[in-house]
């Protein structure tokens, strides 16, 4: 095949501040390829994707575009040449109609007429066997149609060079076929298309070569047809690293909380979860596997007193008094009040967790700041604690009056996890702790899951990477839009098993939106 | 590919990239730079419309703000003033909480200070008047802050919007009872309230009259400082203010944390009424407050909502009025000119913000050759 | 005496529809601008000085094109340099967008002030105000044949060109809102900026765009103020909180223009209402003049009650927007 090459990336750089996201990356991409762009999250994928489409301008480095030197320096330049982007985070405008969508920003020749755009959106959805209406606004749309909206937008601009941020993070395993046989088609069409992902076994069904970066540096290119998933990994991560995660055996356990038919609607009216019921024991890790957004979030939020419970009980054996309470339709201020000691690692740490504008003493009274009578802030304990934790964690910082918000992702995670377990709890429940930390990072983390675990504490571990799951849980539980599908031994379960477990009851009421 | 650099000539000649951090003495360089700027540019269109000598508009600027003692406890009143209602406004900008309708809050405040000195004035003995008074204003600018907090907390009705219709549903209060209790009947205007008894009047200590005032409000200043940086509630202000997630996380009300704060902000309000009309004017029309509520914004917002910083700014945008005032009277301009320096002066320190939190990024030609 | 009424209202209501209408086209592309008081006045004044130096540079008849255009252009170009300054700061410097409006009405508060009263030393009159009495003809001339219409006449036909372009002026600006690409584009800006740059929109152009010909439009108010509904007098703060009260209509008519001119015409009702109520003392009109801060109030709380996506601000209103932020 006569190789046009579409793109060249010459000596990338780019820094935030003291975050050095991108360092001199060079890459290529051809007509008619599909290009993976494999790394772990952080390792600057989504940042170089963000220069080539104009949101961010490089500090240094050069573009070619057809061999021809290039400066893209907005979005406008971009389209300009053929490049378009489909983000992981969907630029759509909520008020907007999905034809509104599509449009904006076109300077299409004629009047504008809203109508034979719809027409035009319609023809192309067709061709491509999406299914869409036109008018539907954005704010009434589930993820799948909202990526779709995207999609279609690309292709109405004509674009030939496509980028796709992690496309299949918000949808199923049959949205993710429909949209795989798309990309296809129009790589017969002579595409370029770079996609960027973290999933092995994605790369390897689609593309054609693999680039591969690594905490923002270039590692190399590879065929794909003459690689593999060990030798891909051994790319992303570096050195060849066993996935060997300690896995004590529970001792003592009992229950320590009990969820039993857990219902709860969201505030579209959406049913998010559906009938949940489990028991967490202490001494013994939780796992929790699904699709993103398929309600891990709203049942750890209203175990925290964060969510409205519409039925059921979330019952908790108060190792102390020996009594059982109910921690349903409570606060997360009554929650503590009883005397149950439950902390939460939240999947958004610096909107959640933590605060970032507030430096990592502050950020420690988050939790005891309301602690004695008097009317003021006693600092000196959290001072103590946020010092302690820098210490232990080794999280990389100034000091501990530096604004959470300018470390990096790990030390961040370092100290909103370092203070939950500060509280001693008796459940610990972590939503995605790992998810954009580098290795080391991850497994200070397991490390600390595990230390609880073996203190009698119950931990609920919500993760993403069925590796981990299997080889840190001793039970994982598996849910998918928002029911329970089904509860395996971390021992004996087959990351097959799991994945099936995922997508088992997907029939039924997909659409809710993840927000 | 061996393309020549020049057959790009539409390359980006610099771009603008976020400063992490500043170092404190840049910071202060940049804005004291901003002020000289704005000083410079004032003095430029002093000189045009008058073609005065520089010298001698920055002399009668001087002047005019603390050129005698008279003038100089003048400022300091106005500061005091303006200082409290900024103090006022802090705790809930702090929380985001868009309060401008601190106008509507004192002049409200003002005018239950005046019903009850108007109504009660020959009834109650002084020292149960004084209080009464001082509990009245509180009340009545706590209710005027408290409705759109209400609002918000339950509809999330934007407060921005909702203070700012507060502030002339206030005035027209002012004005229909200043038109009501008018002294002589059909002026419109109330006058000088209980001026052979002056009951109700604020003592005067150390023969100054404005001292009581300005007493206050310097322990309110304090007070303020403590609360926000050293209170647990102020704390909850923060976090509020930072991010509403967190805070419900946490457990904090952020529902309660609004309603409380803007009942104290408020309240402060009601006090900066009660001061102005039992302290200073002994009277109440609808421009009272003079605007003040506004400037507060300004005053609040420049010092980072920092109460110790505010006493600074408060005094520099008063320093100025006051000189303006005086540059005008003796140049033969009129009184409005202060206006327009005020309003120079503060773009140009919002407008230097941008070189705190921003940083412009020369393209490197150099590294670029290789 | 409906007619009479209605006709009143609507003279009061103008200016009001001139502000919002500037305000709305403004709010849409995100900036909340609270300087529209100030640019207001900038914009009635910049009309006077400018019909002021032609006046008194008059020998004979005026010149019925100039006499129209000058005080036109020079109130065109007075808000445009206030909107200029709003935009430079907040969208060029990202200032935060309340300072910096409330800084402007100031700013412009006093701008209208200062050159109202060195105008008025100027002229050496007595009265605090300043006549420009042939300029003021011209600009309420009204169609010749009003008056014999009866009531028909005195409703539709009886005001000055400048009163149907705001009506025009709103109506155009709802339909290129709703209708264009440009009016798409701007919807765009103001509810999610970080969208709209992604689609290849130049945000900060559509901002200045959107603003600067807002407060143009805006400034028309205070010179239609002057010229027509004042007589050409100008007397300082004689325009008073009608700027403030362009800002309530904005919520009043839930961002769109063309309710605007409804609800104009509404608020200048109730402005003038407690003229027609028998015996109503003075501190009761007082009271009535509360009446459309109140209803802007009540409009306020319903539609955040309601909660419906399309009656709410623009989303992004009152933030600045930079690209590289992380």
């Amino acid at each position: 095949m006569a190789e046009k090459t579409a793109i060249e990336l010459r000596n990338i750089t780019k820094t935030f501040g003291e975050v050095v996201a991108n360092k001199d990356i060079s890459l290529t991409v051809n007509r008619g390829e599909i290009l993976s762009v494999l790394g772990e999250n952080g390792s600057g994928k989504t940042t170089l994707m963000n220069i080539l489409s104009g949101i961010y301008f490089p500090d240094h480095g050069q573009i070619f575009i057809d061999g021809e030197e290039v400066v893209i320096r907005s979005p406008k330049d971009a389209f300009k040449y053929k490049i378009g982007m489909i983000h992981q985070h969907f630029k759509l405008v909520d008020v907007f109609s999905a034809t509104e969508n599509i449009v904006l920003g076109l300077k299409e020749k004629g009047r504008y007429n809203i109508k034979d755009a719809a027409k035009r959106v319609k023809e192309i959805s067709e061709r491509y066997g999406f299914e869409i209406d036109p008018f539907k606004r954005i704010h009434e749309m589930s993820v799948s149609e909202k990526q779709t909206v995207e999609i279609i937008k690309v292709l109405y601009r004509g674009a030939d060079i496509l980028i796709l941020d992690e496309p299949t993070a918000v949808l199923t395993p049959q949205e993710t076929q429909k949209l795989f046989a798309v990309l296809r088609r129009m790589k017969e069409d002579g595409k370029a298309i770079i996609i960027i992902t973290h999933k092995l076994h994605e790369v390897l069904s689609l593309s054609d070569r693999v680039a591969v970066l690594r905490k923002g540096e270039y590692v190399g290119t590879v065929i794909t047809s003459q690689t593999n998933e060990s030798s891909l990994t051994e790319m992303m991560v570096g050195a060849k690293i066993s996935l060997n995660i300690e896995r004590s055996e529970p001792v003592n356990t009992e229950d320590r909380l009990t969820v039993k038919n857990l219902n709860c609607v969201n505030r579209e009216g959406v049913k998010i979860l559906n009938d949940i019921s489990f028991t967490a024991r202490s001494g013994e890790i939780l796992g929790i596997a699904g699709i993103a957004g398929s309600g891990q979030r709203e049942l750890l939020e209203s175990i925290a007193g964060l969510q409205k419970v519409d039925e059921g009980e979330i019952l908790y054996n108060n190792p102390k008094t020996g009594l059982q309470d109910n921690l349903r339709d409570k606060t997360p201020m009554q929650i503590r009040e009883l005397g149950v000691r439950l902390s939460f690692v939240p999947e958004d740490r610096l909107g959640m967790g933590l605060v970032g504008n507030m430096d990592i003493i502050d950020n420690m009274m988050l939790r005891s700041y309301k602690k004695g009578k008097s009317v003021f802030l006693e600092r000196k304990a959290p001072k103590d604690l946020a010092e302690h934790i820098i210490a232990d964690l080794e999280v990389v910082t100034p000091g501990a009056t530096t604004p959470v918000r300018r470390l990096s992702g790990g030390n961040v995670q370092k100290v909103l996890v370092g203070r939950e377990i500060a509280a001693s709890p008796t459940v610990l429940m972590a939503a995605y702790p790992v998810r954009g930390l580098d290795i080391n990072s991850s497994y200070t983390i397991y490390n600390l899951l595990n230390a609880q675990k073996k203190k009698g504490v119950a931990v609920i571990f919500v993760g993403e990477d069925l590796d981990v799951l299997i080889e840190l849980c001793d039970r994982i539980m598996v849910i998918g839009s928002g029911s329970v599908t089904g509860i395996v031994d971390g021992k004996t379960a087959t990351k097959e098993e799991i994945g099936l477990l995922m997508t088992k009851s997907v029939k039924s009421g997909r659409g809710e939106d993840a927000v | 590919m061996m393309k020549q650099k020049e057959a790009n000539p539409r390359e980006p000649i610099f771009h603008i990239v976020k400063r992490d951090a500043i170092v404190w003495w840049k910071a202060w360089l940049i804005r004291a730079a901003a002020i000289v700027a704005a000083l410079l540019v004032s003095a430029v269109l002093t000189v045009f419309l008058t073609g005065e000598n520089p010298l001698d508009v920055f002399s009668s600027l001087i002047d005019g703000a603390i050129g005698t003692s008279r003038r100089f406890w003048f400022l300091i009143q106005n500061t005091a003033m303006l200082l409290c209602v900024a103090l006022a406004v802090t705790p809930a900008f702090k929380m985001k909480f868009w309060n401008i309708g601190a106008e509507g809050q004192a002049l409200i405040g003002g005018m239950a200070t005046a019903a009850c000195m108007i109504q009660l004035g020959d009834k109650l003995p002084y020292g149960v008047l004084l209080p009464l008074m001082f509990i009245a204003s509180v009340l009545a600018g706590s209710i005027w802050a408290l409705i759109p907090a209400l609002f918000k907390a339950k509809w999330n009705t934007n407060e921005t919007l909702f203070t700012l219709m507060m502030n002339y549903i206030a005035i027209q209060i002012v004005s229909f009872f200043a038109s009501e209790w008018a002294v002589p009947k059909g002026s419109g205007k109330i006058g000088v309230i209980n001026g052979d008894t002056q009951a109700g009047w604020l003592p005067v200590i150390g023969n100054q009259k404005y001292l009581l005032s300005v007493i206050t409000v310097a322990v309110i200043t304090v007070i303020m400082y403590i609360y926000l940086k050293y209170s647990k509630q102020g704390y909850e202000i923060s976090v509020v203010g930072e991010s509403q997630n967190t805070a419900r996380y946490v457990g904090i009300s952020v529902k309660k944390v609004i309603i409380r704060t803007m009942i104290i902000s408020g309240a402060i309000c009601g006090i900066a009424g009660f001061l102005l009309v039992a302290g200073a004017d002994h009277t109440i029309t609808r421009d009272t407050v003079a605007g003040r509520g506004f400037t507060a914004i300004m005053v609040s917002w420049l010092a980072k909502f920092n109460p110790l910083y505010m006493v600074l700014t408060s005094l520099l945008i008063v320093f100025l009025e006051r000189g303006a005032v005086q540059i005008s009277t003796s140049c033969g301009l009129n009184d409005s000119f202060s206006e327009i320096i005020t309003g120079i002066i503060i773009f140009f320190i919002i407008g230097c913000e941008f070189f705190l939190n921003y940083s412009i990024k020369f393209r490197d030609k150099e590294a670029d050759k290789q | 005496m409906i007619a009479t009424f209605i006709h009143r209202a609507v003279m009061q209501g103008i200016p009001l529809l001139f502000g919002s209408t500037g305000e709305i086209i403004t709010e849409k592309s995100g900036n909340l601008n609270l300087g529209i008081p100030g640019i207001m006045y900038v914009g009635g004044i910049s009309g006077v000085i400018g019909a002021f130096l032609y006046e008194h540079n008059l020998a004979g008849d005026p010149n019925p094109f100039l006499i129209i255009a000058i005080p036109l252009l020079s109130s065109l170009l007075g808000s445009l340099v206030m909107g200029l300054i709003y935009c430079f700061l907040t969208v060029t410097l990202r200032a935060n967008q309340n300072v910096t409006g409330l800084a402007l009405t100031t700013f412009g508060v006093g701008i209208g002030n200062f050159f109202g009263g060195s105008l008025i030393k100027l002229v050496d009159t007595d009265m605090p105000s300043i006549t420009l009495s042939k300029t003021s003809s011209y600009f309420s001339k009204t169609f010749p044949f009003a008056d014999n219409l009866g009531w028909f006449g005195e409703i539709f036909l009886s005001y000055s060109f400048l009163a149907y372009s705001a009506i025009i002026i709103a109506l155009l600006a709802s339909y290129i809102i709703k209708n264009t690409r440009a009016g798409l584009n701007l919807r765009a800006v103001g509810e999610n900026p970080a969208t709209a740059d992604a689609a290849g929109i130049n945000v900060n152009r559509y901002k200045y765009f959107a603003t600067c010909i807002g407060s143009m439009v805006a400034g028309l108010g205070g010179l239609y103020y002057v010229m027509d509904y004042a007589c050409g007098i100008w007397s300082n703060d004689a325009f008073g909180d009608r700027g403030w009260l362009a800002i309530a209509l904005v919520i009043f008519a839930v961002w769109r223009p063309n309710i605007s001119i409804i609800g104009s015409i509404l608020f200048g009702g109730l402005f003038i209402i407690h003229n027609y109520f028998e015996n109503l003392g003075m501190s009761a009109q007082e009271l009535f003049k509360m009446a459309p801060y109140i209803v802007t109030l009540i409009v306020l709380i319903i539609v955040s009650m309601r909660n419906k996506k399309e009656n709410q601000p623009p989303e992004s209103l009152g933030l600045s927007y930079f690209r590289e932020e992380r």
